[in-house]
């Protein structure tokens, strides 16, 4: 008998025949979204962020190719790596001065070597966020490959303010995550840190030692 | 890093190590400061008594629901995650386990492995299995690396350097890591860690993590994690080998929600950890990255026994948030070292028991006060006391005798004497005639009673027979 058998068969036989149970109804338990203001929303996030030692500027729509292009530069940002196919990739790209851009345009085995060790930050668009938290929403695929916002030392993730949505539960709802659930689908809520010297906090363990979130709204607050 | 093997300590030994433990000043100190910050960052998260009851309502709703339904739950798993082009592996044992993961190794020409944090691969002991096949693994959780490179074992499920200062953690890469100066500060430390290490995540053939939660209905495997090992692990190699026990399956996506919220905040006190990843299966036509196979081995190793029996069956709620071992007064003295076992503390003297069987874990019960802090912690109620109890009877009853759920190493302390004292006893007290006799004796005999009573005299004055017994008091007053 095939382990896969043995384990199936000692389950069924320790349990009997299935009884009907209700399935934990978690939609119902965390109820309809709170209701808040683009602003308070935008607030909460700020807040969570700054906690988690990640920086956050709000700027409007034409205004932030620039501001965020003046931040990189000042933050030494020579080779800044993309997502390619958004509208917001293109407007960047325009805007920076002294930056080389690198697409992500072959499979990361093509340049292993050099997205580990030649990139300065990684630039992504991010599907949402959660003001709870401070969390952002990254689905994978083709032109949102899994590592921009993980191997360079900076991830700068660009959110649009209508995609904020109070708590996680909201945003799985929304996004209807259950029926369409890319091949990774994570959230990140700052920088990579540890805490397992000692119980004291250090950032930048694995992953991006500073994260650059940059909120598109239309009006400021 | 030099292929030293590994092992666990024999829990049979535990009483002897505890006692160890108890003398070692440093340790204590060490567990007790890293103790009190964890219940604090704890406490801090649940600032609101009623959400957090609520809360535990949920999680623990949810559990019980998925080991309701844990064998249509892993057929859907399976399914899914094959429709999602993850390869699905199941084993009844460590050895089964070691075995798949080293086929697959070989199979893709694999002599480096980077790990991301797991107990499920501790359990089988993998990076020394795979060592010995000339497979190189290496730990990438911080404290993992610090661990396997000082040649130890996790001291705590989820932060395994727990027992080590920072000054032990320099000398340590001072000694070990080539060109490191001697630095007591954190920052740097880390540094360190992450630069020896990034080299590997680069190289690594393939990447081996654990889970936190499968979802049945979409074919998922989550993972939480703060430092981005557990990410780059799943990501970056060409092969991501996933390892978790059976009873880590939900139902559904959106189970996760409240179990992801439970665990971050029981364990480190963080609304949600840095990362919260969920991978439903290798890289697709036209993606860039990702790896281009994922497997999940799916594992026993003793669940199977816990799941027989219907009140055991609540050991396999847990999420691992070792919440359980942060408030035990027993684990803050001890250590996790002096268990002997994957799992250490409350949760690991429940759940060792089925891992191990009893013969080899049978003192574990024993190590507790039954004060009950572990149960009013755990965020998936899991009646741990009412557990240690119950595997204590497991541990003390006859070897012969026939119950409908057998445990492995039933009866492993059982005593003849001590059986026969208490049937005297029992009789003693069930016949007047005879307690009149043994009362009589008792009294009058006092005097030989022994100065030294094996156990009990260790701290505590000798117990000796009144000269009048309570019977004879109470007739005298009336």
């Amino acid at each position: 008998m095939s382990a896969r058998d043995s384990i199936l068969g000692k389950l069924r036989s320790a349990r009997g025949p299935v009884t009907a149970s209700p399935v934990p109804e978690v939609r119902a338990w965390y109820g309809n979204p709170p209701i808040a203001e683009r602003a308070q929303l935008i607030a909460q996030m700020r807040a969570n962020l700054e906690t988690a030692h990640a920086e956050l500027i709000v700027a409007t729509p034409d205004a932030w190719p620039g501001q965020l292009a003046l931040r990189l530069a000042s933050g030494g940002v020579k080779r800044l790596l993309m997502n390619s196919g958004t509208p917001e990739a293109a407007q960047l790209a325009i805007a920076l001065k002294d930056i080389e851009v690198l697409s992500f345009d072959r499979p990361i085995e093509a340049w292993k070597r050099e997205l580990f060790d030649n990139v300065d930050a990684g630039f992504t668009v991010v599907d949402g966020a959660v003001a709870e938290t401070g969390a952002l929403i990254i689905r994978s695929g083709p032109t949102m490959p899994r590592t921009v916002s993980l191997v360079p030392p900076i991830h700068v993730a660009l959110v649009r303010a209508g995609s904020i949505q109070p708590r996680l539960i909201d945003a799985a709802v929304a996004g209807a995550w259950a029926q369409n659930l890319p091949t990774n689908l994570v959230t990140i809520s700052g920088p990579s840190k540890t805490a397992d010297i000692q119980q004291t906090t250090a950032y930048g363990a694995h992953g991006p030692r500073e994260l650059i979130v940059v909120v598109v709204a239309e009006e400021l607050q | 890093m030099s292929a030293q093997p590994l092992h666990y300590e024999p829990a049979s030994q535990f009483k002897a190590r505890s006692r160890e433990a108890l003398q070692d000043a440093k340790l204590r100190a060490n567990f007790r400061g890293a103790m009190e910050f964890l219940r604090g960052k704890r406490r801090a998260q649940f600032p609101d008594a009623d959400e957090l009851e609520h809360l535990r309502d949920l999680g623990e709703a949810i559990r019980k629901h998925a080991l309701a339904n844990l064998p249509e739950l892993l057929e859907q798993l399976e399914d899914k995650l094959n429709a999602n082009g993850v390869q699905v592996h199941w084993a009844e044992t460590p050895d089964e386990a070691n075995a798949i993961i080293e086929a697959i190794a070989r199979r893709r020409q694999a002599t480096r492995v980077i790990k991301g944090k797991s107990m499920a691969s501790e359990e089988i002991e993998l990076n020394d299995y795979l060592a010995a096949r000339g497979i190189t693994c290496v730990e990438s959780d911080m404290g993992e690396y610090v661990v396997q490179l000082a040649h130890e074992k996790p001291s705590h499920i989820v932060m395994p350097a727990i027992h080590k200062t920072k000054g032990d953690i320099a000398e340590l890469f001072h000694k070990e890591i080539p060109d490191t100066p001697y630095t007591e500060d954190v920052d740097a430390l880390i540094q360190i860690g992450r630069k020896t290490l990034r080299r590997m995540f680069a190289e690594a053939d393939i990447g081996i993590s654990g889970v936190n939660f499968a979802i049945a209905e979409t074919g998922t495997l989550g993972l939480v994690e703060n430092e981005g090992n557990g990410r780059l692990s799943t990501t970056v190699p060409d092969t991501h080998i996933a390892i978790m026990g059976i009873e880590k399956v939900i139902a559904k996506l959106e189970h996760a929600i409240p179990l992801a919220s439970l665990l971050t905040r029981s364990a480190t006190g963080q609304a949600i950890t840095t990362y919260f990843n969920l991978i439903s299966g290798p890289r697709r036509p036209g993606e860039l990255d990702g790896p281009r196979e994922v497997h999940l081995v799916l594992m026993d190793n003793g669940r199977t026994q816990a799941y027989e029996d219907e009140e055991i069956r609540a050991t396999l709620q847990c999420i691992r948030c070792g919440a359980c071992m942060n408030h035990c007064p027993v684990y803050a003295r001890l250590g996790g070292h002096a268990y002997g076992t994957v799992y250490p503390g409350p949760i690991g003297q429940i759940l060792s028991p089925h891992l191990l069987g009893l013969e080899a874990s049978r003192d574990l019960p024993t190590a507790s006060t039954l004060c009950g802090a572990c149960a009013e912690v755990c965020p998936v109620r899991i009646p741990i006391p009412q557990l240690l109890i119950r595997l204590r009877t497991e541990a003390q009853r006859n070897p012969g005798e026939h119950v409908a759920h057998r445990l492995r190493g039933q009866g492993a302390s059982y005593s003849f004497g001590e059986q026969l004292v208490w049937q005297f006893w029992t009789g003693a007290y069930a016949h007047p005639a005879l307690h009149r006799v043994f009362r009589w004796l008792a009294t009058r005999l006092r005097a030989l009673t022994p100065s030294k009573q094996m156990g009990w005299t260790r701290y505590r004055t000798p117990l000796k027979p009144a000269p009048q017994s309570l019977h004879d008091l109470i007739r005298q007053r009336r």
